[in-house]
């Protein structure tokens, strides 16, 4: 198969088809519009439902109802978006059902603009909804890796019941690269009784009726069910951490980047090996569950870290209360849509590494 | 011929069922139910023509009409 | 003898939390009844509202799914659009259809989504002590209009199926009452109506339901039937407000 260039909006689109996603409803924003246009034509080719909601509030409960009745759904936005669509989250997560929901987040917060950002990691990976509910949180870096994020997306949706966020950002979306595709026929709607999902809103035709439900009134029950919310979310900790090693082993300087900034601190780092600057990266590709002990364990070999990111700081908190206080953590971030630039980070590093330099001392 | 039954201790005692019937042979019984209301009583009687206007405006379906 | 009235077969038997006279358990009864009627309850699928009828499901023997508050349309959606051959319903208050999902309710509408919406109108927010809705009255004294609904602060009672019949989208829309024990058979032929026409595709269909609320009216259930016929239907017309 010959690869096409296509940007990283519509690759999501497609990956979704590709995975059996069979309703998606969205809404226009930009940096993520060429998702729900890809979508308006290919997802009723491919015999699926595409719905262009009266607002991303209503798309995220359309998305709720087709989860509710066993369909794999997706829903696109941009940060102002997704911040409407939280309540919705907290519901889907409550009502353990599966759903996939896509931010190409830009800069912020308000209005904003378009600029690509990275300044909704709290409110992906804490919940910007109500409730003690967590969600997976996939950090794509590439057009080819967010179709396979997509996949694993959905596939972890359906595992554990739970709603997951594809995290990307102005640039991923937009940006278009040569990837191989494969395009899919959904064959109809979803089989009206699926298996995998005796739970899912069907018609109570030979079984009693489901009910898909978060209210829990009884004296207890609500304590009783987030309980058992709480073993689930530690399960996925424990089984569903993934992360991308740079040059790591040997490094006294380790970079933790994620998304579209990783690719920038990967250029750099490679520019600092040249002057043979022990520096590696640590790239999370799930945001939650985060890579806590990844970097414990590396905080015990390399002497500091350095978070980049383009926001005013956000993951940062999670690196520091990975590592603990062992090692020092530095921080370089641009807010507002602003994109570190592969000099200045190669700056820092230097800076980090060879402080006679520049006679600050950071170790 | 006709007559209803009542589900006393379910009644809610809204009385609904005696205001509507044609024949007034519902009333608010003087005892309380369990729920601490005053519940329809029928007052048995072939006067009872099956209309079933109790029963269609009873929120709780405590009466069943038979004919 | 034989029984010529009894509990309809989809709804449970079981005693509800509505207050003595309310008329959501009169809706609920008259839903199971058309649902037992058309022999759909394996293939009904319902969306429950935040509100008094929060719980609908405890009380409905058939899939049931919950909705945030005013979502409930969106929720039947996609529902519906996953199962074109189920049959869809949303069951609404006033505060939930025609306050928080308002433009969920017109855009349903305007999309002339194939599903039934049933609008309980009982003029206050039940569940949360009784305040000012949508449809509350001029005059009309609620939790948070002590003095009486105010225009000049509070506007005027919102006539939403009115509002709806203009669109397209919907094929019939009808106001009814369970007040009477005749307008209460009405209210059951315009369901019955309103779900045949999902049956049979012809598209978005909404039946209000002007319905009691002696606790929040302050009245007994008997005056409050009394308030419909007399003050609420002078705002809220009884009738078939668009049949296509």
């Amino acid at each position: 198969m010959a690869k096409i260039m296509m940007c990283g909006n519509e690759v999501i689109g497609e990956a979704a088809i590709h995975a059996g996603c069979t309703f998606y409803a969205g809404y226009p924003i930009t940096p993520q519009n060429e998702l729900p246009q890809y979508m308006s034509s290919r997802m009723t080719e491919a015999g699926g439902t595409f719905i262009q909601a009266e607002s991303e509030l209503a798309a995220i409960n359309m998305i709720f109802g087709a989860a509710a009745a066993g369909a794999r759904a997706m829903t696109s936005s941009s940060s102002p978006g997704i911040s409407l669509k939280q309540e919705g989250i907290s519901y889907l997560s409550a009502c353990q059902l599966p759903a996939v929901i896509v931010n190409m987040m830009r800069g912020g917060p308000g209005l904003g603009n378009i600029a690509p950002s990275q300044a909704d990691y709290f409110q992906a990976t804490r919940g910007g909804g109500h409730g003690d509910y967590r969600t997976i949180v996939l950090a794509p870096s590439a057009v080819e890796e967010a179709w396979h994020l997509t996949h694993l997306a959905f596939d972890l949706a359906d595992e554990y019941r739970n709603p997951v966020i594809i995290l990307g950002d102005g640039i991923l979306g937009q940006m278009m690269e040569p990837i191989e595709v494969v395009r899919k026929h959904l064959h109809g709607r979803v089989a009206n009784h699926d298996s995998r999902k005796p739970w899912a809103l069907t018609g109570c035709k030979g079984r009693k009726p489901n009910v898909i439900r978060s209210l829990y009134l009884g004296e207890g029950e609500l304590e009783e069910f987030n309980r058992i919310l709480q073993m689930k979310f530690n399960k996925i900790k424990s089984k569903e951490v993934r992360f991308e090693p740079v040059y790591t082993e040997d490094s006294d300087l380790v970079v933790v980047a994620y998304g579209t900034t990783s690719r920038i601190v990967r250029s750099a780092i490679s520019k600092a090996r040249h002057e043979r600057l022990h520096v590696g990266m640590l790239r999370p590709i799930t945001l939650w569950p985060f890579p806590e002990a990844e970097l414990n364990k590396l905080a015990k070999k390399t002497k500091a870290f350095m978070v980049v990111e383009m926001s005013a700081g956000q993951m940062v908190d999670d690196v520091k209360l990975s590592v603990s206080g062992k090692r020092p953590i530095h921080f370089y971030g641009r807010a507002g849509g602003g994109i570190p630039t592969e000099e200045a980070v190669l700056d820092m590093i230097r800076d980090i590494l060879r402080p006679k330099a520049r006679n600050k001392v950071y170790i | 011929m006709a007559k209803i039954t009542i589900d006393r201790e379910a009644c809610k005692g809204c009385e609904l069922c005696s205001i509507n019937c044609p024949e007034k042979l519902i009333f608010m019984d003087d005892s309380l139910n369990i729920r601490g209301v005053h519940p329809a009583k029928f007052r048995d009687s072939d006067k009872c023509k099956g209309c079933k206007m109790c029963a269609i405006m009873c929120p709780e379906i405590c009466i069943e009409v038979y004919k | 003898m034989k029984k010529i009235f009894g509990r309809p077969r989809s709804l449970r038997d079981v005693p509800t939390h509505y207050c003595s006279g309310c008329g959501h358990s009169l809706a609920h009864r008259l839903i199971c009844e058309v649902i037992d009627e058309l022999g759909i309850r394996e293939d009904v699928i319902a969306v429950c509202p935040v509100g008094c009828a929060v719980i609908a499901y405890e009380y409905w023997d058939f899939d049931c799914s919950e909705a945030a508050h005013g979502r409930t349309p969106c929720v039947a959606t996609g529902i519906k659009r996953v199962h074109p051959d189920k049959i869809v319903f949303s069951y609404q208050g006033d505060g939930d259809l025609a306050a928080i999902g308002t433009a969920e309710i017109i855009h349903t509408a305007n999309r002339g989504e194939n599903i039934t919406v049933i609008f309980i109108n009982n003029g206050v927010y039940g569940m949360t002590n009784g305040q000012m809705a949508p449809t509350t009255l001029v005059g009309q004294r609620t939790s948070t209009t002590p003095r009486g609904r105010d225009i000049l602060r509070d506007g005027y009672p919102l006539k939403i199926s009115e509002l709806l019949a203009q669109l397209p989208g919907p094929r019939y829309v009808e106001r009814v009452s369970v007040d009477t024990p005749a307008n209460i058979v009405k209210t059951k032929a315009a369901i019955k109506k309103a779900f045949k026409n999902q049956i049979n595709k012809k598209g978005f269909s909404l039946v209000e339901v002007l319905s009691p609320c002696p606790t929040y009216w302050g009245l007994s259930p008997k005056d409050a039937c009394v308030r419909i016929s007399e003050e609420m239907t002078k705002v809220f017309p009884l009738g078939v407000i668009k049949d296509t």
